[in-house]
């Protein structure tokens, strides 16, 4: 969260006049369920990428290894500052690779 | 009523002393100050202002960008737009008009535009009435503009041009509009004097881009959503811009005094120094006809005056209980009306809690008259006086607020 200023600090009406500025803003902090890649199941078909509203899903040049011995250039994963747990990259991974675990376990 | 400096006006400054109605003053001033950008959607009784502004535009008088659009919520939409780019804009409406603009009242306040609006006050449906009262200003009084309210065409024309330099202030950056009764004062020819364009235009210099405006060169967002951390940080700007606004206010009369001759206060007293019971007043019939029955009251011995709030918002609770200090007893008359208030006269209200404020505890009348016009006699307002000496005399203030002129 970006530092909160008083309202004498503020641009009037709150005008944006740094423009990209909503990177400042991470909107993680109200995420109630993380999703996480299973990057053995994960075939880098991109769709998680595609669909992902914010977008959250970072395409990486990180070669790996898979257990099944294939070999793959990138890896895809999620940058939690910006993730809000909506759950559509899970829900639309046609080989269910990624799984939504609750940010808080109740005890 | 206008104050008319000892100093002499300089004489080229007024070029014509022409009959207008107040709607038509308001025009002729508008194109003054040169606006950029008039959007605006006929209603009654502010259609004349900006049929004149349209044929102004159509004969080349005016160099702006007329926009005609389907409805008021449009009309302020596009105002909003304009202004946030950076242009001077006009706009105009009343009652049914004035409430489909609701939503937009609050952004234009809440984005800082210095978009000015006059607003000829009318009764507000159901029944289906087109008559003047304020009913349509109350129901806006909340949403962060500055509001005033002329009594004569001089005065309307004359606060158009100080509402813009007032608006476009840095030290303000807020949204005016100029109130005024709808046919008893739109539709209703007075004399006017106008003033040399070039020095209206000296004296509201364009002050558009003091803060950001949409450029492409430099890209900013207006209008972005705030979220609970920053929301409330947001809107206080604007509530303490308002606050401010006041001396701002008087700054911009009294320059408005010094170049021409002319000045209005927050609060305006006739024959209040010793009055002993006061009506409290806004707009013009309400005023004058006060007026004439203070006189008569006086003529009998009554110590009667009579108090008319020009600056309606920010409230000048300062000025009204300095001079509703010495009065005996306070009625104010509302032409709008508040239901299921704990008494109904909206005005009534901020009257009653200023001077409460400010420790001053006197018998006070609601008086609620004139909705959709209904006549307001001279002889309701003599009687007022001398309901006021009774209600004095029993020293309460009574608990239900007044329907005048009632069947
Ligand atoms: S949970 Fe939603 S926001 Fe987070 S990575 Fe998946 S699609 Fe993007
Ligand atoms: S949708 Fe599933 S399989 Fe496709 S890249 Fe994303 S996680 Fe991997």
């Amino acid at each position: 969260m970006s530092e909160l200023k008083s309202w004498t600090q503020i641009p009037i009406g709150g005008y944006i006049i740094e423009p990209k500025n909503s990177i400042n803003n991470k909107t993680g902090s109200w995420r109630t369920q993380r999703p996480v890649i299973n990057q053995d199941a994960c075939t880098r078909c991109r769709i998680c990428w595609l669909y992902c509203p914010e977008p959250a899903i970072l395409e990486l040049d990180k070669p790996y290894v898979a257990k099944n011995g294939r070999k793959y250039n990138i890896t895809f994963e999620v940058n939690y500052d910006y993730c809000k747990g909506c759950g559509i990259c899970a829900n639309e991974c046609p080989v269910k690779a990624i799984k939504m675990v609750p940010e808080v376990v109740q005890q | 009523m206008t104050q008319v400096l000892e100093k002499q006006r300089e004489s080229s400054i007024v070029v014509e002393k022409k009959g207008l109605t107040t709607n038509y003053a308001i025009a002729q001033a508008v194109k003054d100050v040169d606006v950029d950008v008039i959007a605006a959607y006929p209603i009654t009784p502010q259609t004349t202002i900006i049929e004149k502004l349209a044929e102004y535009v159509a004969n080349g008088e005016l160099d702006a960008e007329f926009i005609p659009v389907e409805s008021e919520h449009s009309a302020l939409s596009a105002a909003v737009g304009a202004s946030a780019a950076g242009a001077r804009v006009f706009t105009a409406t009343s009652a049914q008009g004035l409430e489909l603009m609701h939503e937009i009242l609050h952004i234009a306040s809440g984005l800082r535009l210095p978009i000015v609006m006059a607003v000829p006050g009318r009764a507000l449906s159901a029944p289906i009435s087109i008559h003047g009262d304020y009913q349509d200003l109350m129901n806006i009084r909340d949403t962060g503009w500055i509001i005033y309210i002329a009594s004569t065409a001089q005065e309307a024309y004359d606060t158009i041009i100080e509402a813009f330099r007032v608006a476009e202030d840095p030290r303000v950056q807020l949204p005016v509009i100029v109130s005024y009764d709808g046919f008893l004062m739109s539709h209703t020819t007075e004399p006017v004097e106008l003033y040399d364009p070039k020095v209206v235009r000296e004296f509201t210099p364009r002050r558009l881009n003091t803060r950001p405006i949409l450029n492409p060169e430099k890209p900013t967002t207006i209008g972005a959503l705030a979220t609970p951390d920053w929301y409330y940080e947001i809107k206080y700007q604007a509530i303490n811009a308002l606050k401010l606004s006041r001396s701002v206010i008087n700054e911009v009369d009294s320059e408005f005094n010094e170049k021409f001759s002319r000045s209005y206060k927050p609060v305006e007293g006739f024959m209040i120094d010793d009055a002993d019971y006061v009506l409290v007043t806004y707009g013009g019939a309400a005023t004058w006809n006060a007026l004439e029955a203070a006189k008569e009251a006086r003529d009998r011995g009554l110590k009667a005056g009579v108090l008319r709030i020009r600056l309606f918002r920010p409230f000048p609770a300062d000025d009204l209980t300095k001079a509703l200090s010495n009065a005996k007893a306070i009625a104010v008359v509302d032409r709008a009306v508040a239901p299921g208030s704990p008494i109904e006269g909206p005005v009534f209200k901020d009257v009653y809690i200023a001077l409460h404020m400010a420790g001053i505890d006197k018998p006070m009348l609601s008086v609620i008259h004139g909705l959709s016009q209904r006549t307001m006699y001279i002889r309701d307002f003599y009687e007022l006086y001398y309901r006021l000496k009774d209600i004095a005399k029993v020293g309460k203030s009574p608990q239900e607020s007044l329907f005048m002129g009632l069947r």
